[in-house]
């Protein structure tokens, strides 16, 4: 079977915040009622092509998919549930700016049969919220968790971002204090990242308002301490969660477990050919739902893994996880060790104390963790 | 042929005074160039040269002209390489004329290069007249450019033809003046075979090419010649002209100038200055003034990707084919990997050559500091001469060190006569004399060691002098002075392709520059840099990188693998292009800062 997860992703906000690089339109009145049609034609086909095994999780990011309304996420999990075998225990998930939800949506999608929302808090600071162009202010944020749990949601996840320009040590220390005084069950914690094509690629081309990496290292090692203090693990170099309350459809992505990506900008990975299978939508809503109307693909470029690019990401992607990549089972997978494959640059990364590396394991030093992408770019080739 | 109808002659002009423009109006008046075959610049062939404005590679043409007396002239223009590298080449070409033009601009007066060059001439006993070109700019002043040629070079330009070769301006007066001024060659026709080799080149489908003037005696096709210098005879397959493309003809008689192609497979068997002769009918005996031209400045050229190696080794063979003052050897280096020690006869040369690999060849090269010949006496007598400070013995196998001093002539506008003395004396010089050659120039001569010249002098020269400063400079002799190998060590292991040798005195300053120049290179990484310089084992200089802390990826971009995948290959390229020395990874531009000590 090819896949066991599914991500859809929503690609309407109320406005576009000026450093996100995900596929989504601005506006105030989007045709949502179209989109559950659109998004279940396409997974009705998509199945056609990958049959799934049991399905446990489905995840609605964004995008803002708390645009659509309580009925239309109710009729898209139906759909699904007609489509593919849904496991009863299966992480329904949905991302939510706290300034489009409130107590009587909340209820509504819970009952609609979403179990987990992860919120895009970003921070509690409103100058920072303003700098990050965000719709929702900090009240609104701590409302929305707290109007979550009284919905009946057992598994609420904040997101984080820090290192915003103009952000101080104090605004990052008090947004810690608050995040765990809203007792999430998840945690996740972004610096922010400038992507090209982005406002923010202009505004902050020179990087000189930007803090500088030594500083962000000392918040990222401030929010370690404190989170892991305050009982949350930190499972993933991203994320942190009460132990029990892993994200579940994230830790697929690094297990390389197949997945279904519906809607535009959406990406897959199915267990087809000998090392996989990867291949994304579209990103243009007009486009998809051309395609998706024509009864055509609406992919781009499928590329198939190789060995070397399955071994390299099985070693980057798992070991973002705290335990790291097991010996028996990357040799199970590969028929080789680690060991033997990476010897020189096993050796390099041990010594600058950046990966621990036995018998049994290869993983990530807590200065790893912040230096992952020199570790894993020697995993490339 | 009638040797009183022939003219030798070559254009003496400082860059940019228009010699090459000043050759294509002389071609097309003559009707050698028709416009529709007419490239600007025709004698300057490679790109590289018409760009830089600079003849390294002399060319000769032969002109037909009519002149005013009614008579029909051959005028032989022999081009002759415009650098201070290119000396002894220049002074070849000079050899094979009877005659020169002076090119002097009209705004900018004579400078430095020209009067060498016209020494040069002057030496070879050539009749020089001056040209005053480029008339019709606003700038151009040529009764003062007059004043100067008779002040500084003393030869008269009262006759001086004014021109503007770019408006096609003085053309036939310059023909005239040829015909008239330059005396026609001597030589005996009938005596042995006197002819002196004034340039050659590789042409991959002929071979050697080698230009000739015949001093005594003729040549003609079918014979066998001899080179002296080399001891090699050959046949002479094809004799021919230039007129201006290449033009077969039965003989060269004395007073001619031609070409002579005779299956030489290696420019280095057709060493300029040689004479040739025929085999079994010699002349009594060699032109004079043949000198073997040797590398001065070396450095190690290496490929930044070592896949590049073989493509390198292939291009130093190519360029080798043409240029015989050229070397290069295969030289590893722990650093570096595996890259050629190359021999130049200066920086220019250097310079060129760099640029043809990388452009022409298409090759990423790293650079080492250039550095020059030093003759290294050892404890034990014994005598090594050391192109590279990593063949300097230990400090307890050496007695002294020598190096190589130069005679350096600059020419400069007065305003600049004491921050270039302060440069000079900074660069170890001896001065020989300040002599003011009109009441606003001036001309400097010191006697300066050839390795403060290879750092930076020319780039500093220009700009203490806003440009207006030129240089010329001939090899004088070796010289005992208190050198050192200067170590730049990278935690603790030594990078030796940064390896230097200096003078004592400047060594604390060197090591101290080069080591803060490399701290603002070296990108932060996983392990702590330190960088020491040091002289033997004392160090005298340190900075530290302090580790990266942060270098990661934290998003999740919604699944999107092959972005992450894309992030970390990109990484991993930029990796690829640095040079690992232990653990840590230096870029090019570390390399490249000890080229640049301010």
């Amino acid at each position: 079977m090819m896949f066991s997860r599914i991500y859809i992703h929503v690609p309407f906000c109320m406005s576009k915040c000026p450093y996100c690089a995900f596929a989504s339109e601005a506006g105030a009145n989007h045709e949502t009622g179209k989109f559950p049609g659109l998004i279940l034609k396409e997974l009705e086909n998509v199945t056609a092509e990958f049959p799934p095994s049991t399905v446990d999780s489905v995840y609605f990011g964004g995008g803002t998919p708390s645009l659509l309304t309580a009925e239309e996420l109710y009729e898209t999990l139906r759909g699904i549930s007609s489509l593919v075998t849904l496991a009863p225990d299966a992480e329904i998930t949905i991302e939510a700016n706290p300034g489009t939800v409130n107590g009587r949506y909340l209820k509504e999608i819970r009952h609609a049969g979403i179990n987990r929302v992860s919120f895009g808090v970003q921070s509690f600071d409103d100058r920072m919220l303003e700098t990050l162009g965000r719709i929702h202010d900090s009240n609104q944020a701590r409302e929305a968790v707290c109007l979550a749990k009284e919905a009946g949601f057992c598994n609420t996840g904040i997101d984080l971002i820090h290192s915003i320009p103009g952000e101080s040590m104090e605004t990052w220390n008090s947004d810690l204090h608050e995040v765990i005084s809203l007792k999430p069950e998840h945690i996740s914690i972004y610096s922010l990242t400038v992507e090209e094509g982005t406002p923010f690629a202009i505004t902050y081309k020179d990087g000189d308002k930007l803090p500088d990496s030594d500083f962000v290292a000392d918040m990222m090692e401030t929010a370690d301490d404190f989170l892991e203090k305050a009982g949350y693990e930190h499972y993933e170099i991203a994320n942190y969660a009460i132990p029990g309350f892993r994200a579940r459809h994230n830790t697929g992505y690094w297990k390389l477990d197949g997945y279904i990506g519906i809607g535009p900008g959406a990406h897959s990975f199915v267990r087809q050919g000998e090392f996989g299978l990867r291949f994304s939508n579209t990103e243009k809503l007009g486009d998809y739902m051309v395609f998706i109307a024509e009864n055509r693909s609406p992919r781009g470029e499928m590329r198939f893994l190789t060995r070397m690019d399955a071994i390299s990401e099985f070693l980057f992607l798992g070991m973002r996880m705290k335990e790291g990549v097991l010996a028996a089972d990357f040799l199970g997978k590969f028929g080789e060790s680690f060991h033997d494959l990476f010897p020189r640059e096993i050796r390099k990364l041990e010594s600058a104390g950046l990966i621990i590396c036995d018998e049994e394991r290869i993983a990530l030093t807590r200065r790893g963790v912040l230096l992952s992408n020199q570790v894993f770019s020697m995993f490339i080739n | 042929m009638d040797i009183g109808k022939i003219r030798n002659f070559s254009i003496i002009a400082h860059i940019d005074h228009g010699k090459s423009t000043l050759a294509d109006r002389l071609l097309e008046y003559t009707g050698a160039l028709s416009e529709r075959d007419r490239q600007d610049q025709f004698l300057d062939k490679m790109d590289l040269e018409r760009e830089r404005g600079i003849t390294i590679k002399a060319q000769t043409v032969r002109l037909d002209y009519h002149a005013d007396d009614g008579e029909e002239y051959i005028l032989n223009l022999i081009d002759t390489p415009g650098h201070v590298d290119f000396t002894y080449e220049v002074s070849r070409s000079l050899a094979a004329c009877e005659g020169g033009l002076l090119v002097v601009d009209a705004s900018q007066g004579v400078e430095a290069q020209t009067l060498a060059n016209v020494y040069l001439a002057l030496d070879n006993n050539l009749e020089v007249f001056p040209v005053i070109n480029k008339i019709d700019l606003p700038a151009a002043d040529p009764e003062r450019v007059k004043h100067e040629i008779e002040e500084i070079i003393g030869i008269s330009a009262g006759d001086a033809v004014l021109a503007s070769a770019k408006e096609g301006i003085g053309t036939r007066e310059i023909l005239e003046q040829i015909v008239k001024n330059i005396p026609p060659p001597k030589g005996d026709q009938s005596a042995p075979l006197k002819a002196l080799l004034f340039d050659s080149w590789y042409d991959q489908y002929q071979g050697v090419i080698i230009l000739v003037r015949i001093i005594d005696g003729t040549v003609r096709k079918g014979e066998k010649i001899r080179l002296i210098a080399t001891e090699k005879s050959y046949e002479a397959l094809k004799i021919g002209v230039f007129a201006p493309v290449m033009t077969e003809v039965a003989q060269l008689a004395a007073g001619e100038v031609g070409f002579i192609i005779a299956g030489i497979k290696d420019v280095a068997d057709a060493k300029v200055g040689d004479t040739v002769t025929i085999f079994q009918k010699e002349c009594d005996r060699p032109l004079e003034g043949f000198k073997e031209v040797k590398p001065m400045v070396f450095s190690g050229l290496y490929p930044i990707d070592t896949v590049q190696y073989e493509q390198l080794r292939d291009a130093l063979a190519k360029l080798k084919l043409n240029d015989s003052s050229f070397s290069f050897e295969p030289e590893t280096s722990v650093a570096l990997g595996f890259g050629f020690r190359c021999g130049f006869l200066g920086l220019l040369h250097m310079e060129i050559i760099q640029e043809r690999l990388e452009r022409e060849f298409g090759l990423d090269l790293i650079t080492t500091a250039p550095t020059v010949v030093y003759k290294v006496h050892k404890a034990s007598g014994e005598i090594m001469t050391i192109d590279s400070a990593n063949q300097m013995p230990e400090l307890q196998h050496l007695e002294f060190i020598e190096e190589p001093f130069i005679l350096a002539h600059i020419h400069l506008p007065n305003e600049f006569v004491g921050g270039v003395l302060a440069l000079c004396e900074e660069k170890r010089g001896v001065q020989r004399e300040i002599r003011y050659l009109t009441q606003t120039r001036v001309m400097i001569i010191y006697e300066l060691p050839l390795n403060e010249i290879v750092l930076d002098f020319y780039d500093r020269l220009k700009s203490i002098s806003k440009g207006y400063a030129s240089l010329d400079y001939e090899h004088l002799d070796y010289r005992r002075s208190e050198l050192a190998r200067l170590n730049i060590l990278i935690n603790g292991e030594i990078v030796d392709a940064l390896s230097l040798i200096v003078h004592r005195d400047k060594s604390y300053y060197r090591g101290r520059d080069l080591v803060s120049r490399m701290k603002e290179l070296i990108p932060r990484q996983m392990f702590e840099v330190a960088i020491q310089a040091a002289i033997g084992n004392k160090v005298i200089a340190r900075e530290t990188v302090k580790a990266l802390r942060k270098d990661v990826l934290a998003k999740c971009y919604g699944g999107d693998i092959t972005r992450k995948r894309k992030l970390l290959e990109k990484q991993k390229e930029g990796k690829k292009r640095m040079k690992n020395v232990g653990n840590i990874e230096l870029p090019q531009e570390a390399f490249l800062a000890i080229l640049k000590v301010e």
